[in-house]
């Protein structure tokens, strides 16, 4: 589909340079952040717009990531339009917090450069970080490349302060394989981004002339009723984000879906990634598809609310499913992203049948041909299963 | 596609390079990918940087496994890396050295094909120091043409400002004074 407005000249940035220019063009009005690893350049680069005058931010430079969230939580329910970014330790060292960013319905928006955990040390990409933060009541979502990066941490603002959603929300993005990677994408002009988003609306905030109760205690005769109604905003908000992607779509001709698919028209069998491994992904497709296999990719951006029933309706026909997760749920059944397909596909009369892989932990390359491997793979997997799930590639 | 391979040593500039090429051929309308390997790499350590310009879009995110080309800032990493191992049969090796294309072959035992530019004298000469990240780009371009020369003012210009001019200076320098000899039988 052709945008509406001109085709913008393509511009070459490092993809958390790109972020940043997000950041800037949706004004955000208060950031907070630890600035030492584990963190990209990300806000190192806000924290130069704000220095530099280039963008009217309240940037606060914070001791730890714990601190980073709190801090957001508090100018956020003063009214400010707030962003963080973090990875790896820094995702988990926030971890209590972020709960209660969701439960108290803060619209922050974060951007987690997804990397694995400690120990070993590793400073490299998986979703490990980001799977240890799976419940935590935020909107999340995945992208693929730089230009989805950008895209999507201006339209998160959006969704995230729509007053029927009011949630915060975390992009993630692959460490390292995007957030440190120059490469080409179009830019959207700030006029846009204003008419696209305006300035945030809060629908409580801090206010000494207008007391309101934040953060209440809860008895049990209340508590599950919150949750109750925390879980119903969360999906309620299906409809929201696709209402605003839907709009950026008629902005800027990049259409998105909760689960887009990949040549999965009459495919038998059938890939589903997240993030940027879709891309290497759809090669591989690619390349079965000329010899004749009737391969597909399903690649699932929206994690959270989980896009239950797009999943059904797209495996429909196939007869199995290769689930690869980047993150490893110790002791479990699979990963992390298998589980939760193969219950989504529990219920039907007739689903494929599932294999499970778990791939590039710690920053392992995966190239094209590990994902025609594991359709080799699965496919006899498949009919003798040797095991609940597998390691891909790994020795020993 | 094209996948480039960059081969130097921590401090030298190998990642900066990819970059100023990455931004070139994007201001061409071309599409790049430009990144170094991510490690816990020092100055003086050997590093790689990898760089892929392409027509469209790029979906490949992995390492570069078969270069169509290596350009080695550094030549004592060749043995230590063995860049050229995995080059593909049609490849270039683009090599910082004073060496005759002859010389090179004999000591190394490469036949593929080669640009050869002294880099260091040049850098010296023009730069005032011994970093040839920008000279070794005259060299590539002149074996590849994969961008134009001046595509390059740009990128350097906001990258290194005031000095800019010295080093498309020496990319230039590099690029009249480079050596290409066909692959070897």
């Amino acid at each position: 589909m052709a945008p509406k407005t001109a085709a913008a000249r393509r511009l070459g940035m490092e993809v958390s340079i790109a972020v940043s220019h997000a950041v800037k063009l949706a004004r955000a009005e208060t950031i907070a952040a630890y600035p030492i690893t584990p963190q990209t350049h990300i806000v190192e680069y806000l924290s130069t717009l704000v220095a530099n005058g280039e963008l009217d931010a309240e940037f606060i430079n914070v001791e730890s990531e714990h601190s980073a969230i709190s801090t957001c939580i508090g100018m956020s329910a003063a009214g400010a339009r707030t962003y963080t970014a973090t990875s790896s330790q820094g995702l988990a060292l926030m971890n209590e917090i972020l709960y209660i960013a969701s439960a108290m319905r803060f619209p922050i928006v974060m951007t987690v450069a997804n990397r694995a955990l400690s120990a070993p040390l590793s400073i490299w990409n998986d979703h490990s970080d980001i799977m240890g933060a799976r419940d935590i009541g935020w909107i999340q979502m995945f992208v693929e490349n730089g230009q989805e990066a950008f895209d999507h941490t201006i339209m998160a603002f959006r969704i995230a302060e729509n007053h029927e959603v009011l949630l915060p929300v975390i992009v993630n993005l692959d460490g390292f394989i995007l957030s440190h990677v120059v490469e080409a994408l179009e830019m959207v002009d700030q006029d846009t981004v204003d008419q696209f988003l305006p300035p945030y609306v809060p629908r409580h905030r801090l206010d000494p002339n207008q007391p309101v109760t934040m953060g209440a205690f809860a008895l049990p005769e209340i508590y599950p009723e919150v949750k109750m109604s925390h879980q119903m905003a969360l999906a309620g908000s299906y409809h929201h984000i696709l209402q605003v992607w839907e709009e950026w779509a008629e902005i800027t001709g990049r259409r998105y879906r909760p689960l887009e698919t990949y040549r999965s028209e009459g495919a038998k069998i059938l890939l589903l990634t997240m993030g940027s491994l879709s891309e290497v992904a759809e090669i591989a497709v690619d390349e079965l598809r000329e010899q004749g296999e009737p391969v597909g990719l399903l690649k699932l951006r929206l994690w959270r609310p989980f896009p239950v029933e797009d999943l059904r309706r797209a495996v429909a026909g196939a007869e199995l499913l290769i689930i690869c997760d980047r993150a490893l749920s110790l002791g479990g059944v699979g990963g992390p992203v298998m589980s939760e397909v193969r219950s989504v596909l529990y219920p039907l009369a007739s689903r494929p049948a599932t294999v499970g892989y778990i791939i590039g932990l710690g920053g392992r390359d995966v190239n094209p041909a590990a994902f025609k491997d594991m359709v080799a793979r699965a496919r006899e997997e498949a009919r003798r299963p040797t095991a609940e799930f597998h390691l891909y590639g790994v020795r020993g | 596609m094209l996948e480039i391979r960059f081969h130097g040593r921590g401090g030298q500039g190998a990642v900066t390079s990819v970059e100023l090429l990455a931004l070139a051929a994007i201001n061409e309308g071309k599409f790049a990918q430009g990144f170094p390997s991510f490690g816990p790499e020092r100055r003086g350590a050997p590093v790689m940087a990898f760089l892929r310009i392409n027509d469209r879009h790029i979906r490949l995110r992995c390492k570069i496994e078969a270069p169509d080309v290596v350009l080695v800032l550094d030549p004592s990493l060749i043995r230590i890396q063995k860049p050229t191992a995995d080059l593909k049969p049609g490849g270039l090796i683009v090599l910082n050295t004073p060496k005759s294309p002859a010389e090179v072959r004999r000591d190394f035992g490469f036949t593929h094909r080669l640009a050869l530019v002294d880099a260091n004298t040049i850098a010296r000469e023009v730069i005032g120091v011994p970093i040839t990240n920008t000279t070794m780009l005259g060299a590539l371009i002149k074996a590849t043409q994969v961008v134009a020369l001046d595509s390059l003012k740009g990128p350097l210009q906001e990258r290194f400002g005031p000095l800019a001019a010295k080093n498309f200076q020496a990319m230039q320098a590099a690029y009249e004074q480079t050596v290409v000899e066909e692959a070897s039988a």
